[in-house]
């Protein structure tokens, strides 16, 4: 069975398959980037122990496919790939890896950038974050895929 | 009519339950489940202005209809990543 382009799963994240599986048979790339998203060991001033993912799974893979499909208009020549892990992850592990394989580097670079901002804003998973003295549940961006300056925004960072 | 309620993340915690069944009158808006909710959950209010909606797995908005068996999902800001 091939690697899925796109995945939310408890699964523990490999790159180096991922990679693999976007970067094979195609001759005319001159790049591949990766990102690794980790889990760290201090948020905010506080000790963190370990964090819990929740996804609103459907709508995650939905969610992914959309930025897979926005970055294919942006990037044409690139082709992108995102996994993302829910359920507990302890400090240092693989929280999302995100690759991105093209002619040129600058695409791939951006692509990749793209992705892990459209993340943040639009797709519907949430980290529990544990820590010394308690919990608390992390919000970001309030998730709206047709709001056209956080899309516009993604694209400037990603571009920068 | 009867719509299944999810609820994630704070919404959850709140609610003290990830899935509700709830009949609500037709015809019927997310807005309409969503009031009848804060009704029976004052708690849940603070949320009207940042969380965002999902019908059948589909974000919608709130002046979305809504039909017998549909999935109604209530989502905090995201914070993956």
């Amino acid at each position: 069975m091939g690697v899925p382009l796109v995945a939310v799963t408890a699964d523990r994240l490999n790159v180096d398959a991922l990679t693999a599986a976007i970067a094979r048979g195609a001759s005319g790339d001159g790049a591949v980037t990766a990102f690794t998203g980790l889990v760290r060991d201090h948020n905010q001033g506080r000790r963190v122990t370990f964090l819990e993912y929740e996804a609103y799974e459907p709508l995650a893979v939905r969610a992914l496919n959309r930025i897979l499909e926005e970055a294919r208009t942006m990037w044409a020549d690139t082709r992108l790939a995102v996994h993302h892990r829910i359920g507990r992850l302890d400090i240092g592990e693989a929280s999302i890896i995100i690759v991105a394989a093209s002619p040129h580097r600058a695409h791939a670079f951006a692509a990749c950038r793209y992705a892990i901002e459209r993340v943040k804003q639009i797709v519907p998973i949430w980290k529990h974050e544990h820590f010394e003295g308690g919990e608390v549940w992390l919000e970001g961006a309030t998730a709206d895929p047709e709001d056209e300056h956080a899309k516009q925004a993604a694209y400037k960072i990603a571009c920068a | 009519m009867r719509v299944t309620v999810k609820l994630f993340a704070r919404l959850r915690d709140l609610a003290g339950a990830a899935e509700l069944i709830r009949d609500v009158p037709a015809p019927a808006t997310v807005r309409t489940v969503w009031d009848s909710l804060v009704a029976e959950m004052p708690s849940l209010a603070e949320y009207e202005r940042t969380m965002s909606v999902a019908v059948n797995a589909e974000y919608a908005r709130m002046a979305a209809s809504v039909n017998d068996g549909d999935e109604v999902a209530f989502l905090p800001p995201v914070s993956g990543g």
